[in-house]
């Protein structure tokens, strides 16, 4: 565990291969990191340094600059409960008060089972929904403390096992982009990419006789 | 007023199947496209967004064709950005649209992308959006295998890479300078503007259009219908539609689309169709017209439309169409803190009148609700937000790169402005709490430092106000 496994390295060098820089790629790779183990460990940026062509400090500036990443175990499920105003004017505070009560830990920390991770988070984009949470990162909107409970419930059974993957994983499904369907990933370096792309005159109006067009 | 305006960018939110390429194409999905490619030039299609005078969506509100003209001629590659990053508190449209008809998106960037003369475009999405995420990537690799993407796209020149790529949380991203630093792998801190507005010198120092999700979302239709059709809807300066979050003390919290500059505050807050009023019975003390970052709105704002300029003028912004109802029940006070909190947390500290001043006013906020105010903590708190943001004016001056430290003076100097009674409470209350219990002034004394010092790591914050 650590460095990427054979298949998350292949996923890797693909991610890089969409940018013109690689260095581009470096979010993405720590949340690939991320998924791989549940957060993001030394050895997973040292490897994504070697990928990227990056000194390892400079992937951990970068990585801990934003909130999702973990440089520390976590919960297999992390709950984020959103406490900004709309959710706050709608008892978010309370909701994340319950939430620590009914888990026995505080905003941060984890149970000792190492199942729950709570987390006060700020706005999540459900602000018609509030109080809204989060558990890794799939929505839960209005939540009450009955239907909290009974999340976490379905959490610790199993039950959702299939709605919300371990901690780490976002998006189920991959962009790939196969060698026949690509265009071309421009770099401002190519020598190629200095001129005008080739369909900037397209349809040019010969005379002003076309000039009205989707009008 | 209420009108029949059509909805154009969230006509297919009923339709269940609306993420599906199959859904899309069906409901006349890429035919802009195929049009614009069989009998447009690319100058067409800018001219026609141009002549469309769609507003961008994302907070600024300026005009898209004219930031597509600024790209210095002559200079390649250049490249396409969308910003998916929406995090400003009570802005929830851009990821509908991202979940629930990505291939309008898509569309609306090859679009952009084949006017502009883009290389490369590149969805950036918010992290925690997975779904958005997940319904991204499949419909993007669903567009390559159907030629929408990739090398010359339907049998003409235009050829292009669309790339999902998606951030980690920091609200600072959705500037568009620190989105282009976290789209090339750096800490997402804004850069100095001049020089580097995007246009000119935006990823990899090449000329780069930055767009919002919505903003490019209204592409197709335009294309598709005309700007004639287009700007037929709305008000003077304010064309087409626009989708508005309603949220807080309403009866009915949601997102509506509703016609640009004509419909008011009072139909989208009050109307049954829309919010549907206060909550149980209450009333109206204050609303948000324009996200977290904008000064409040009160009762004698009700009947201005939603419309950019009369909203400029009145003192606040439209934003990021996010309007936030707080009903007489609301302690504005703390409301004001949850809204300064949310900026301190999320300045990034480069510069320093913001990592520090809005730290402090945070702190000084928190130590008034928490029953430690002093009497001269209300003057301080406007020479903090003073040092932020000069004059405390609207529009707002800035001693800091990017806006986001004087969003943190709106709520305060609205707040302060209004509600100074709230404020003047809480702080008589502890001074009398201080008189009443003379031993504890020295305790008292220890208490306000600690209080002013208090942060969310030293253990003391665990109770009944500790997480506001």
């Amino acid at each position: 565990m650590g460095r990427f496994d054979t298949g998350n390295e292949e996923i890797a060098r693909e991610i890089i291969g969409r940018y013109p820089r690689a260095k581009s790629a470096l979010i993405p790779l720590l949340h690939l990191a991320q998924e791989q183990d549940g957060y993001v460990t030394e050895e997973a940026m040292a490897h994504i340094g070697e990928l990227v062509g990056v000194s390892s400090a400079e992937v951990l500036g970068t990585c801990t600059f934003y909130e999702m990443f973990k440089l520390h175990p976590v919960g297999r499920y992390v709950i984020n409960v959103c406490t900004n105003i709309s959710c706050m004017l709608t008892g978010g505070e309370e909701l994340l008060h319950h939430a620590e009560e009914h888990l026995g830990i505080t905003a941060g920390a984890t149970t000792p089972d190492g199942l729950f991770t709570v987390e006060e988070v700020e706005c999540m984009a459900a602000c018609t929904e509030s109080p809204c949470l989060q558990v890794n990162y799939r929505y839960r909107y209005q939540v009450t403390d009955e239907k909290f409970d009974q999340l976490v419930a379905d959490l610790r059974s199993g039950r959702l096992a299939e709605e919300v993957p371990p901690h780490g994983t976002l998006a189920r499904v991959r962009q790939h982009i196969t060698d026949d369907q690509r265009a071309f990933i421009v770099s401002p370096e190519d020598a190629s990419a200095a001129g005008e792309p080739a369909w900037m005159h397209a349809h040019e109006p010969p005379q002003e006789a076309d000039s009205g067009a989707g009008a | 007023m209420i009108t029949d305006a059509p909805k154009l960018i969230t006509a297919r939110f009923d339709q269940p199947d609306a993420h599906t390429i199959e859904g899309y194409e069906r409901t006349g999905g890429y035919r802009a496209l195929r049009q614009a490619l069989a009998h447009l030039s690319p100058a067409q299609v800018a001219n026609e967004v141009k002549d469309a005078s769609l507003l961008g969506r994302g907070g600024a509100g300026f005009p898209a064709g004219v930031k597509w003209g600024f790209c210095p001629p002559g200079v390649w590659p250049r490249y396409l950005v969308v910003n998916g990053d929406e995090s400003e508190p009570g802005t929830y449209k851009d990821r509908l649209l991202l979940e629930r008809d990505p291939h309008q998106l898509i569309e609306g960037v090859l679009l952009a992308s084949y006017a502009v003369g883009c290389a490369q475009a590149f969805i950036y999405i918010r992290g925690e959006m997975a779904l958005a995420q997940e319904r991204m990537a499949q419909a993007l690799n669903d567009a390559y295998a159907r030629g929408y993407i990739g090398k010359n796209i339907l049998g003409s020149s235009f050829s292009i890479d669309v790339v999902m790529a998606w951030g980690a949380g920091a609200y600072i991203v959705g500037e568009e300078t620190a989105l282009i630093e976290s789209l090339e792998g750096n800490r997402g801190m804004p850069r100095l503007k001049p020089p580097f507005f995007p246009a000119v010198k935006g990823l990899y120092m090449q000329p780069t259009i930055v767009n919002n999700v919505e903003t490019l979302s209204n592409v197709p239709w335009i294309v598709t219908n005309g700007a004639a059709k287009f700007t037929e809807l709305g008000a003077e300066a304010s064309k087409g539609t626009r989708i508005f979050a309603v949220s807080g003390h309403v009866k009915n919290p949601g997102v509506y689309e509703v016609e640009y500059g004509v419909t008011t505050f009072r139909d989208i807050i009050m109307a049954p169709v829309y919010g549907g009023g206060i909550r149980n019975g209450n009333d109206l003390k204050c609303f948000i017209p324009g996200g977290a970052s904008a000064p409040w709105f009160y009762e004698e704002h009700l009947d201005l439309p939603l419309e950019k300029a009369t909203v400029d003028k009145a003192g606040s912004m439209l934003g990021s169409g996010a309007i936030v109802v707080m009903d007489h029940t609301t302690d504005a006070v703390r409301a004001c803190l949850s809204i300064v909190r949310f900026f301190a947390h999320e300045s990034c500290g480069k510069c320093t009148p913001c990592r520090e001043g809005t730290t402090w006013l945070e702190r000084i906020l928190r130590r008034i609700v928490d029953g430690y105010g002093r009497a001269s903590d209300l003057d301080l708190l406007m020479d903090v937000a003073d040092n932020i943001s000069p004059g405390i004016a609207w529009p707002p001056k800035q001693t800091t790169i990017c806006p986001l430290g004087p969003s943190a003076v709106s709520p305060l100097s609205s707040a302060l402005g209004r509600f100074r009674g709230e404020f003047e409470d809480y702080i008589e209350q502890a001074e009398r709490a201080r008189q009443e219990r003379p031993v504890e002034l020295i305790g008292g004394g220890h208490g306000a430092s600690r209080a002013l010092l208090h942060d969310d790591h030293d253990g003391h914050d665990h109770g009944g106000h500790g997480h506001d």
